[in-house]
């Protein structure tokens, strides 16, 4: 499936290829740490308790973002 | 020493802000510090209790290296996401939005930037932002700059402080206009609003001047992180917030144009 992660392509595939790609999925393709980021899917935020249902759609534009040093 | 009062122990009265209090009144920003391990340090050096730090895309190819959490043990402070980078008001609640969604935190510092050379922030933008995250259940800590009209209509809806600038973000100018920031401050003690001094500060002279003041915390990052020597800096910092709020709270002597003599006149030998 074909999504803009942080405004790159990205062809993310599911477990079999009939699985749905969830927020989850794609949280532990990208080998990111759950508990350290936030997801929005086309400008809406997806709460991590709702990452394994919310299903992502060919096209959809995610952000993903973490804490960096700032002042 | 009154009873109250002990050594090492910051200046013995606390910070309120929004339902929480904290011993130390040196907030620190963890930005552009050459190393994570003198981040570390100086940020142990500080006493600080409160950090700030910056929402950003994740890095997808190199696997959250830049992460603030692979560096600093954030566990053992309160966040304080800020804004940073944000123009419009729309902007900035998206990003507090998602900050609260990454640390699970009520806390936000909004800073909407409106000129790019001076950094100074949009007040009006500031104060719209601030109107929906208060709305949304957010301890909301606004940077503005030192303007008590603005001040006071922010301490109006509902904000936990007001962050007025000592001076431009980065330029460690010091306390450029001493008499706004006393403005501000016994306007908002009427309030019982805290002010934080956010930006400007360069050395420790300048963030004890912000406390002799009167204001009741002092907000920096470059001050610390691009001294010579970051872990001393976050010490002499962490000592001059402790000295100017000790030092506001004893009350300072009247100026006087001539010397008074320290020594009795009496008894001179002849």
């Amino acid at each position: 499936m074909r999504l803009t992660v942080n405004g790159e392509a990205k062809e993310i595939a599911g477990a079999t290829p009939d699985a749905a790609v969830t927020v989850a999925t794609l949280v532990a393709v990208l080998g990111l740490a759950a508990t350290r980021v936030a997801v929005e899917v086309n400008r809406k935020i997806v709460r991590r308790a709702n990452w394994p249902e919310v299903a992502l759609a060919e096209g959809d534009a995610v952000e993903i973002v973490h804490f960096v040093g700032g002042g | 020493m009154t009873g109250t009062m002990t050594a090492m122990t910051n200046t013995g009265d606390r910070l309120k802000l929004g339902a929480k209090d904290y011993a130390s009144r040196l907030l620190i920003g963890t930005g552009k510090y050459p190393t994570a391990a003198l981040a570390r340090e100086a940020l142990a050096a500080s006493g600080a209790e409160i950090v700030t730090v910056a929402v950003r895309r994740v890095n997808l190819d190199r696997n959250a290296e830049d992460s603030i959490w692979a560096q600093v043990d954030l566990a053992k402070y309160t966040l304080l996401p800020n804004t940073a980078g944000c123009s419009t008001q729309e902007e900035a609640i998206r990003t507090a939005m998602l900050a609260r969604e990454v640390g699970m935190g009520e806390l936000v510092k909004i800073e909407v930037i409106a000129d790019a050379k001076t950094l100074y922030p949009d007040n009006q933008a500031t104060l719209e932002a601030a109107k929906i995250l208060i709305a949304e259940g957010f301890t909301v800590l606004p940077y503005i700059t030192d303007d008590l009209v603005v001040c006071k209509k922010l301490a109006d809806i509902g904000c936990a402080a007001v962050m007025p600038l000592g001076a431009p973000i980065g330029s460690g100018l010091g306390i450029r206009n001493p008499v706004s920031i006393r403005l501000i401050v016994e306007a908002m003690v009427e309030y019982g609003v805290p002010v934080i001094v956010d930006a400007g500060v360069g050395t420790a002279s300048d963030a004890a001047r912000a406390m002799e003041l009167g204001c009741d915390a002092v907000l920096m990052n470059t001050a610390i992180a691009g001294a010579k020597d970051p872990v001393m800096m976050a010490h002499a910092m962490r000592l001059a917030v402790d000295a100017g709020r000790l030092a506001s709270r004893a009350g300072r002597m009247p100026m006087k144009l001539y010397a008074t003599a320290s020594s009795p006149l009496e008894g001179l030998i002849g």
